[in-house]
């Protein structure tokens, strides 16, 4: 398959009023992944999403191909790695976030992250989600603030007698909401969810699902999974990602993206049709 | 042959299964013997400590009043007095090497766990840490009296202070670099993925999660510290007179330890001066000990 013909796949699929550098109105994040370096080894190849505002956007994919990568590349998560260096651009609200001008630090106060294992700090749960506000020195009511961040992640009744306790003591599932209402405290344009789910039981997911649901009404979502079930039930736009092993490497790459429906019933690429359906994984 | 036919069935009432002890098997016997072995190694390394402390209560007991507080030295054959400008003394010098080592300790580490780990300059650091851990203690004595000693023409506190600080910079720096390293990285990428920079990763995560492991190494260093006879000899010697005479401080003089005090009094052939000795072992002990516990209670008042 020639990039090109990936491309306009692509471009069909997206559906209107995505007309990439533009960023129109509807698109908060438009990235182009040419390639993405690791020291030498190539970790993903051209690749191309939009994480189009108040949607939930879907990357599945088997392990290993470069799904995280994409996702961290966004708000300069990778940054912290080192070796790391890309081809291409990623453009938040139509500003390019690798600008020389730009401090990764300020992207990231924009576009929120929780993480795959459940990681709040070890302070009380009030200083957990008053973290943010702290560093941002929010001039307003940080008690309501707070209150208002936990009930956005449906944990305000759980903790609301103990807010003094350590955000430790918490279980995986509650942790994994401070971790929510941590990043949302600070109200960020967009929320990336890295597997946010796969360290908890089929209950505390069900919960962190239905929080994203409700999340959408405010804020941007993109989300990496491997759960293919995960992505229908709560992404609109599903981008799914393999791994090419053929030059004795693994690089991530995109294979089509568009919406979950079409993505999941009438895939374009047989490599897709053969992922949804489970014959490989 | 036995075994693996019982191995191999599956159990059943009907199979006549083997359950009770048999205390003379050769695995048996050997589980025995082990775990008297490891009772009787507990025992052996617990009497010094049990001992040590026993005579302190006893004999340094026998001799606490508060008049050990506040009186001075006693001179050869007088009777009575108490170390009162000693525990000052011990308290000052404490306090300055704590305040030299301790910011000191701690920003190396950072530098050592955070920032350049790998560096050159974080190695060649490494190894002379570890060296220095082990280095006679008299010898930080002879640093110190090479560079304050001899600079200001005086036996004094800031030099017995800078001696013991010498002195604790290792244990710091080993002990708080590896608190810092154990911080989860999960930890790291939630700071920074709250938009933290770098400093504010350190200083408003890392450290205050590491605070625990830092102040183990802290109290270890301290409490290493407080008993050091040696680099004082040479640094701040002994005195018999309150390094706050008339309520100012003065430094700048020789100032008396506690641990230099056992060193004199307990070699004086005066009965009196050697129950002074062991008064000041029993104060020694309870000094380091409300170190710990309040450096404990101060680390976790953050959660």
């Amino acid at each position: 398959m020639t990039p090109t013909m990936e491309k306009s796949s692509k471009a069909n699929r997206s559906g209107a009023g995505l007309n990439g550098e533009s960023g129109g109105a509807s698109v908060m994040i438009d990235c182009k992944l040419d390639q993405v370096f690791y020291g030498d080894f190539l970790a993903v190849r051209d690749s191309e999403v939009q994480v189009q505002k108040g949607k939930i956007t879907g990357f599945i994919g088997p392990s290993g191909c470069g799904k995280s990568t994409v996702l961290r590349s966004l708000n300069r998560m990778n940054d912290l790695i080192r070796g790391f260096r890309f081809e291409g651009h990623v453009h938040f609200q139509g500003k390019d976030v690798y600008s020389r001008n730009v401090d990764p630090v300020a992207v990231r106060r924009y576009i929120g992250m929780v993480f795959q294992q459940p990681n709040p700090f070890s302070m009380s749960i009030f200083d957990n989600v008053a973290f943010g506000l702290r560093l941002n020195r929010f001039k307003g009511d940080v008690v309501a603030r707070v209150e208002q961040a936990l009930r956005q992640a449906a944990l305000w009744d759980e903790v609301k007698d103990k807010l003094k306790n350590s955000g430790l003591s918490l279980s995986g599932g509650q942790q994994q909401r401070l971790c929510i209402a941590r990043a949302v405290a600070t109200e960020p344009s967009v929320l990336l969810m890295d597997e946010p789910c796969s360290a908890l039981d089929p209950i505390a997911t069900r919960r962190i699902e239905e929080l994203m649901i409700q999340l959408k009404r405010d804020y941007t979502i993109a989300i990496v999974t491997h759960n293919m079930q995960q992505a229908q039930r709560v992404a609109d736009i599903t981008a799914f990602f393999s791994v090419d092993i053929s030059k004795g490497s693994r690089t991530g790459y995109l294979v089509e993206s568009g919406p979950t429906k079409e993505v999941f019933e009438s895939p374009r690429e047989q490599l897709t049709k053969e992922y949804v359906s489970g014959q490989f994984s | 042959m036995s075994d693996s036919s019982i191995a191999l069935a599956p159990p059943s009432p009907m199979s006549d299964a083997r359950l009770e002890r048999s205390p003379f098997e050769p695995r048996a016997l050997k589980s025995l013997v082990l775990t008297t072995g490891v009772w009787v190694a507990a025992i052996l390394a617990g009497i010094p400590l049990v001992s040590v402390l026993y005579m302190l209560i006893v004999r340094g007991g026998a001799r606490l009043s508060t008049s050990l507080f506040v009186e001075l030295p006693p001179a050869g054959f007088e009777m009575g007095g108490g170390f009162g400008n000693a525990i000052a003394g011990t308290v000052v010098m404490i306090g300055i090497s704590a305040l030299l080592s301790i910011p000191f300790g701690i920003l190396s580490a950072v530098f050592l766990a955070e920032l350049g780990p790998d560096s050159r300059l974080a190695q060649a650091a490494r190894f002379a840490t570890k060296t220095l851990t082990g280095m006679p203690s008299i010898l930080t004595g002879v640093f110190a009296y090479a560079v304050v000693v001899l600079t200001t023409g005086t036996y004094s506190a800031p030099a017995g202070g800078l001696a013991l600080a010498v002195l604790m910079v290792p244990t710091v720096v080993l002990t708080a670099e590896s608190a810092i390293r154990s911080v989860p990285k999960i930890t790291r990428d939630a700071a920074y993925g709250m938009g933290c920079t770098r400093s504010q990763v350190i200083w408003k995560v890392m450290l205050p999660t590491a605070m625990p492991g830092i102040l183990t190494g802290v109290m270890l260093a301290v409490a290493r510290a407080a008993g050091e006879t040696a680099p004082l000899l040479f640094t701040a010697l002994f005195s018999s007179y309150s390094p706050f005479s008339g309520g100012v401080p003065h430094l700048m003089q020789p100032t008396a330890s506690l641990a230099v005090l056992i060193y004199n009094f307990s070699g004086m052939p005066f009965e009196n001066q050697i129950e002074l000795a062991w008064a000041a072992s029993l104060v020694l002990v309870l000094l380091v000990l409300a170190i710990n516990v309040l450096s404990r209670w101060v680390g976790q008042r953050r959660v």
